[in-house]
Formats: structure tokens, C-alpha cells, sequence
């Protein structure tokens, strides 16, 4: 291979500790001022946006969430109708699973991977810029749609022939299915960027067997993010097609079967709850390692447990349609897959729960969410379990009982490690502290308020209470428990509020956190709070899995890079050794205009077929924009 | 917290070949995304295929011509891209150009091809769910082919720019790769398109 080394070059190894952190600031740093803001591809400034955005979403929502409540809250209520509700429900879960659940684990990704890699950027800065526009024009888009009463109302499965141009005539159901290009688009890229950079950019030294543990989940999840969406955009495309150039995918009359959106729906649909899951377990291995003290017990077995629930995870899908009508091989076999997935989760709890135990746990709120989630966890897997078996999903398939299992596997599953990732990693986001006091609040009214929220829902379908209905009838004897879940709901609507107070008066008034105020052992705690635009004036070598509680006041580094240009240390797959020093991309408005170019494309092949040609050669003109390497000190000289 | 300098890394080179660079990472994971994508679309054509007791429906099979004479081209376009892939290893601009403009005319000249293919399927988009997957498999390939194409092109023409920096050399054999991925991935297809409806 051939070497450029250019020894006129100003290297970080002549210049002394402030020089360097002055010098690489200002090589690093977001551009001030509007047009920097829409240029920027710093992984921390993107990963911010969509953390926000994500929470934006959740908290609309949420909204929807509570308007349905409020519907259900007692017999023959007309706070909403039935069209409503319909798209509320619609909106409801769309948003969730897409705009918010995965969004926002990729976004703690996006924020946190290459600091705890010990990195100083994402690989592909500039795709990540672009997967972040994408993600939120495709959320405006939905959200507009539905404020101009465009919403799509067939559910956030939009199963065929419901979603079909027969019983579905307006824009709703393409406004649903175009929107699931954009966020797949985005889903994809940081997929892309996350492999990479734990593949590529990790630290010296960072053996596979000294990643941490949520960097490992990551890793997981971006491979079933890969493996698993590329078949629901097959699934929206054929459904699009269908209703705008009358294809016949989903058209029984013409060879089309509309069993064939289930099965493609589903291979996405159920990785997608692991999707959602596996990076929740990464946030507790995380949380749950500093505040018992100790390293997570069962390392290899955590590891081996996340990548046996992402293979699993491809092997269950059909158990979202035993009421289809299987054969009984089939019904079998995916019985007991969708059993055995139980045990890998299980591995993890039970690592979880002796490193609680051999350690010296200090409760905290991370720590809190970290124990509710376990308790909320375990009741969502047990009932899990229980639909996993055809007889019983036969009785209590599309009832309230369903509605309850997820939200428990869901929302304990990521909600609540994700609510302990903020109280655990705003210190380093946000440089200051979260208030302790709120946090314990908002954890009790979380954990209350989500089980009578939730709990009610397994009696509701067990009694016979169908999914998706917007009213029911006095004489159903179901009003009570409607009641108690609607209060329930209020409360736990009310934690994030507090939430909310917490990190608007903690933004301001918190305590200042510090580099490390956990005393945590990843690397993201060996650098500023908030880290500075370049994450590490020297890149770190790990020699240990727990670096910062091995190597105690003393970090041993590398010198060499560049201290002119953006420069990333690209090492070897397996044992982390040195390889290149390749250039990191500089700010660059190119994402922001292709994605916009994308957005008319997308947008406009909803309305004519047309928007195929004329919408291309934008995207064209776009993307050699961004692929020219104007801009690139080494391309200017 | 305090630093110590165990090692020094200026002497290691500013880019990488194949594994040992970033760009070719990323080519790897698009290439598994984009052939979960085809292996979806494959299956749903066998999906389609095993449900219905016809196939093709209320159509004969495609015309062999233009696809064979594609998946030949393709076959023949691993010579030229593989000397391509060695001239950039050896950095020699001169021969990276001309591989690059006989790489982008394969690649226009299977475009036009890909048109003859669309014009002999025998059956339209809209005409059964046999003609709706095929002309998906098709297009989502079409789709594949013109990407790389543009993307060739504009490789090609950078390399006469400034720009034919010696990473850029890099950037040569990244497209390389993307293109055995191109030539890869139609074989199965073709053999789908073609081939399974005469069974």
C-alpha cells in the first residue's frame, strides 16, 4: 500500500496540552451562526436534534395517547368519533414505533457510540446529517398530513385490504406508507454509520472483547435494522404501487394475496420490538455496571444473549398470525421459537440481577428506571410467553390483553431504560446534573402510574374487550377498569411532564456534573461535559474492558494525528490495532438540500407518478454536490 | 484526567484499501441492506408463484434475449472492472481513466438493454400480481444499476479533475467492489425472472 506522510504537516504531538484543545476546537467545531446549524455533521450536534425530535414526538404521541383515554374512560363517550379515533390510534402507534422508539435509541447511538469508541466523529459524518433531515421531514410530513385531517387511520400495521385503494380512497394510507420510506431511509443510514464506526473507528486497543456492553447492543440492533426493514420497504412499496399505478401485490382477483403484507409487515414488525428492546439492555448494562460498582457479571453470556435475540428475532414473525390459519408444523415450530426467545432475555436479567447482588448497589433514578424496568420487564415477557402459545393467542389475540402484553415489553422493555439513560447521560450531554429529588418523583409516579395504566388491559381482554374500538356500552362491565387504566394513564403522562420540568430547570439550575460524576468506567466519561467538538484531544488506548476503573487518574493515549485537518484513527476489525489516519468530512450543506430534493421526490410520486422523473434529477444534482470533495483541505491545496 | 503518550501514530498512511478503509465498510453494509432488499423481493415472487396455481398469470414467460445478453455483459464486465480495480492499486491515473470510461459505458450500455428487457416481459405492471412483482424485481435493479452508474460517472470524471488526489484511488476500488455486488446480485434475479417461469 502507499503511504502519504507529510511531515510539514502541524502533527498533535508538538503541541502542548492547551495548543492542542484550542487548535482542534477550532478545527472540529460546528460552524456558528444559521447557516452552520444546517451545515453541521458533528455526531453530538446531529445526535442532540434527534434525541429532541424523537422526544417531540413521543410527547405528541403521548397527546394522542391520553385523547384516547379520555375516549375510553367510560361507556358511550363522544369526546372523539369513530373516524377520530381511528386516526388517532393510527397516529398513535405510527409515531411511537417509528418516529419515536427507534429513532430515539439510534439517536443515544448516534450521540454516545463514537465517545464511548473513543472516536472524535461518526464514520460518515454527512450520511448522518442526512438520515437525521430525512427522519424529520418524513415525522412533519406524517404530522401535517394528520393536522390537514389526512392522517392515516388503518392502523400502524395498515394491513391489507383495509389500507387498499378500495376501503382506503383518500391520500391516508399513502401519506402512512410514504412516511415509512423516509424514516426506513433514516433507520438504514445510522445502521450503516453505527457497524462502521464500532467496526472501524474504535479506539486502540478496544478488543471485541472489551466493547461495552451498549455498544454491543447497538452493534446488534444496526444488523437487525439492516436485515429487518429492508422487508417492510418492499411491503409499504408494493402497497404504494398498488394504490397509485394499480399493481396487484395485495389483489386476490388478480394472483395478489393479502396474507402476503403480513408476512412482510411481520419479518419487519417483530425484529422491530428487539429492535427496540436490545438497545434498552445496553442502557441498563451500562447503568446497572455503575451504580452496583462492579462490572456486569456474565459479559461473554450478555453478548451471546443480545446476539441469540437478534437471530431469534427473525424467527417468530408468523406468531402475529396464528389466527390466520396456520399449518400445524408451522403454528409448531413458531410456537416454540417465539418460546425460546424467553431465554436469552432471561440470561440477561439473571447477569443483571447478580451484578445487583454481588455489588454495592447505590440508588439513584438511573438505578430506579433500571429496577422498574426488570419488574415490568418480567411481567411483559411472562405474558409474552402466554400469547407465544396458539390456544391462548387464539382467545386473546386483538384484545385489550395483547394491548398490554406490548406496552409492558415496550415501554418496560425501552421506555424505562431510556428515562434512566437521560437521568444517567445528561450530566455528560448537558455538563449539569438532573435534579435527584424530581427524578425519584418522576420514577414512583412512572412506575404507579404506567401498572395502573397498563395492569387493568390484561383483565379488560381477558374479559373480552376488543383492541381498536372507540367506544363500548355500559352493560360490557368494563367501565371500571377503563376508569382505573384512563387515571392511570394521567399519572403516567404526568411523569414525563415532570421530566420535562426536570430538564428545563436542570439546564439551567443543575448542578455542574463534571467529567465524571458517576464515577462510570466507559470512555465517554474520559472527556468533557459536555465533550468538546473533537471528543478527545488525543485518542484513548484501552488496555481494559472497564478502562477508567483500571487505569485510574492516568489515560494512556495515542499521538500522531493530524492537528490541521479532521482526522480519524481507523483500526483493525478484531484487535483494534492502528491501520490509517483517514480525513473526516467537513460541514457541508449537501445533506440538507438532498434531503429536501428526496422530500419532493417522495412527496410528489404520492400525487403523480411523474414525480419519479422529475424529482430524480434534483436528487442527482444533490448527491454529486455532496459527493464532490470540494471543501476538503487535502482537495484544496 | 491525566494523559500518557504510550504510542505515535503519524506514520500510518492517510488512507486504506478494501478492509482497511472506512468507505469500503460502508459499500459492505449497503450491499447487505440492499441484497436483504433483493432476497425480500425474491421471496415474494415465490410467495406469489406458490399461491397461485398459474404462472406466469394470463402471460407467457419473458423473451430470454435481452436478459441473457445482459447477464453476459455483466459476466465480461468483471475483466475490465477487475483491471480497473489493479491499475487504481497501482495508482496509474492514465489507465484508472480509461478503465473507469469503459466501466461507465458497460454500465450505460446495460441500461439500454435493461429498456429491450422492459419492452419483452411480455406482461405490464398492472396486468396481474406476476407481472406487478416482476416489474418490481426489475425496476428495484434498475434502480441498483443506474446508482452505480451515475456514481461511475461521476468517479470518472473527478479523476480528470484536481481532485485524482491518491485516496481518490481508493474511492476507485470501493466501485470496483460495488460493481462485482451489481454483477452478483442480477445473476439470481436473472435466473428468477427467466428461468422459474419455464419450469
Amino acid at each position: 500500500m502507499s503511504t502519504v506522510v507529510d511531515r510539514d504537516e502541524l502533527r498533535d504531538d508538538v503541541l502542548n496540552g492547551l495548543q492542542l484543545s484550542t487548535q482542534l476546537e477550532r478545527i472540529w467545531r460546528t460552524p456558528s451562526g444559521l447557516a452552520g446549524a444546517l451545515m453541521s455533521v458533528e455526531h453530538k450536534v446531529v445526535g442532540r436534534r434527534y434525541i429532541l425530535t424523537a422526544f417531540a414526538f413521543l410527547l405528541l404521541g403521548g397527546i394522542l395517547a391520553i385523547l384516547m383515554r379520555i375516549q375510553l374512560a367510560g361507556p358511550e363517550k363522544t369526546f372523539l368519533s369513530a373516524d377520530k379515533y381511528n386516526q388517532i390510534f393510527t397516529m398513535h402507534g405510527s409515531t411511537m414505533m417509528f418516529l419515536f422508539a427507534v429513532p430515539v435509541m439510534e439517536a443515544f447511538a448516534v450521540y454516545l457510540v463514537p465517545l464511548m469508541v473513543g472516536t472524535r466523529n461518526i464514520a460518515f459524518p454527512r450520511l448522518n446529517a442526512f438520515s437525521y433531515w430525512m427522519f424529520l421531514f418524513g415525522g412533519c410530513f406524517l404530522w401535517i398530513s394528520f393536522l390537514f385531517n389526512v392522517g392515516p387511520d388503518v392502523g400502524w400495521f395498515s394491513y391489507v385490504p383495509l389500507s387498499s385503494l378500495q376501503f382506503t380512497p383518500t391520500k391516508r394510507a399513502d401519506v402512512w406508507a410514504q412516511m415509512i420510506t423516509f424514516t426506513e431511509v433514516a433507520a438504514l443510514a445510522v445502521a450503516v454509520e453505527i457497524v462502521v464506526t464500532v467496526f472501524k473507528l474504535r479506539a486502540p486497543g478496544m478488543t471485541l472483547d472489551r466493547i461495552p456492553l451498549f455498544v454491543w447492543a447497538m452493534l446488534v440492533t444496526s444488523f437487525l435494522v439492516m436485515f429487518a426493514m429492508p422487508s417492510i420497504m418492499v411491503a409499504s412499496t408494493s402497497l404504494i404501487l398498488d394504490r397509485l399505478v394499480n399493481t396487484r401485490f395485495y389483489d386476490p382477483s388478480s394472483g395478489g394475496h393479502p396474507l402476503l403484507w403480513q408476512h412482510l409487515f411481520w419479518f419487519f414488525g417483530h425484529p422491530e420490538v428487539y429492535i427496540i428492546f436490545i438497545p434498552g439492555t445496553g442502557m441498563v448494562s451500562a447503568i446497572l455496571a455503575t451504580f452496583a460498582r462492579r462490572p456486569v457479571i456474565g459479559y461473554p453470556v450478555v453478548i451471546l444473549s443480545l446476539i441469540g435475540t437478534g437471530f431469534l428475532s427473525f424467527g417468530l414473525w408468523v406468531h402475529h398470525m396464528f389466527v390466520t390459519g396456520l399449518p400445524q408444523l408451522g403454528a409448531g415450530l413458531f410456537t416454540a421459537s417465539s418460546m425460546l426467545i424467553a431465554v436469552p432475555s432471561g440470561l440477561q436479567i439473571f447477569c443483571w440481577l447478580a451484578t445487583l447482588w454481588d455489588g454495592r448497589p447505590v440508588y439513584r433514578t438511573p438505578l430506579l428506571f433500571v429496577i422498574g424496568f426488570i419488574v415490568i420487564f418480567v411481567i411483559g415477557g411472562l405474558s409474552g410467553v402466554m400469547v407465544a402459545s396458539v390456544p391462548i393467542d387464539t382467545q386473546v389475540h386483538d384484545t385489550y390483553f395483547v394491548v398490554a402484553h406490548f406496552h409492558y415489553v415496550l415501554i418496560g422493555g425501552a421506555v424505562f431504560p431510556l428515562i434512566g439513560a437521560v437521568y444517567y447521560w445528561f450530566p455528560k450531554i448537558a455538563g449539569r446534573m438532573l435534579s435527584e429529588r424530581l427524578g425519584r418523583w418522576n420514577f414512583w409516579l412512572a412506575f404507579i402510574g404506567f401498572n395502573v395504566a397498563f395492569f387493568p388491559m390484561h383483565f379488560l381482554g381477558l374479559i373480552g374487550m376488543p383492541r381498536r374500538v372507540y367506544t363500548y356500552t355500559a352493560d360490557m362491565d368494563w367501565a371500571h377498569l377503563n376508569l382505573l387504566s384512563s387515571i392511570g394513564a394521567i399519572v403516567f403522562a404526568l411523569s414525563f411532564a415532570l421530566l420535562l420540568v426536570n430538564v428545563v430547570y436542570s439546564l439551567r439550575k443543575g448542578a455542574l456534573a463534571g467529567d465524571n460524576p458517576w464515577n462510570a468506567s466507559t470512555l465517554e466519561w474520559a472527556t468533557s461535559s459536555p465533550p468538546p467538538p473533537q471528543n478527545f484531544d488525543r485518542i484513548p488506548v484501552v488496555k481494559h474492558r472497564d478502562p477508567l476503573w483500571a487505569d485510574g487518574e492516568s489515560l494512556p493515549v495515542v499521538a500522531g494525528l493530524s492537528a490541521e485537518r479532521r482526522e480519524v484513527l481507523l483500526t483493525s476489525l478484531a484487535e483494534a490495532e492502528p491501520q490509517t489516519r483517514e480525513a473526516s468530512p467537513e460541514p457541508s450543506i449537501w445533506p440538507l438540500l438532498t434531503a429536501i430534493a428526496t422530500t419532493v421526490f417522495f412527496i410528489g410520486s404520492i400525487f403523480t407518478p411523474w414525480a419519479v422523473l422529475w424529482g430524480t434529477p434534483p436528487m442527482a444534482v444533490t448527491l454529486i454536490g455532496w459527493f464532490w470533495p470540494s471543501g476538503s483541505k487535502e482537495d484544496e491545496e | 484526567m491525566r494523559q500518557t503518550i504510550v504510542r505515535n501514530v503519524a506514520e500510518l498512511p492517510t488512507y486504506g484499501y478494501g478492509p482497511r478503509s472506512g468507505p469500503w465498510w460502508g459499500a459492505m453494509g449497503f450491499m447487505a441492506l440492499e441484497g436483504m432488499g433483493f432476497a425480500i423481493a425474491i421471496g415474494t415472487y415465490l410467495y406469489l408463484y406458490a399461491v397461485n396455481p398459474n404462472w406466469p398469470i394470463g402471460a407467457s414467460p419473458p423473451d430470454l434475449w435481452p436478459g441473457t445478453a445482459e447477464a453476459a455483459v455483466y459476466l465480461l464486465s468483471i475483466i475490465p472492472n477487475e483491471i480497473t480495480n489493479r491499475v487504481a492499486h497501482r495508482q496509474d491515473l492514465a489507465k484508472v481513466r480509461v478503465g473507469l470510461i469503459v466501466m461507465a459505458l458497460i454500465g450505460i450500455a446495460l441500461l439500454v438493454l435493461r429498456g429491450f428487457e422492459f419492452a419483452h416481459l411480455n406482461t405490464r405492471w398492472d396486468n396481474s400480481a406476476y407481472g406487478s412483482i416482476v416489474w418490481l424485481i426489475l425496476g428495484l435493479h434498475t434502480t441498483h444499476l443506474a446508482t452505480d452508474v451515475g456514481d461511475t460517472v461521476v468517479l470518472a470524471v473527478l479523476m480528470f479533475t484536481r481532485h485524482a488526489k491518491p485516496r481518490r484511488f481508493s474511492d476507485v476500488t470501493d466501485n470496483v467492489f460495488y460493481w462485482n455486488f451489481v454483477v452478483l446480485a442480477w445473476l439470481p434475479l436473472y435466473a428468477l425472472l427467466d428461468w422459474v417461469p419455464r419450469l
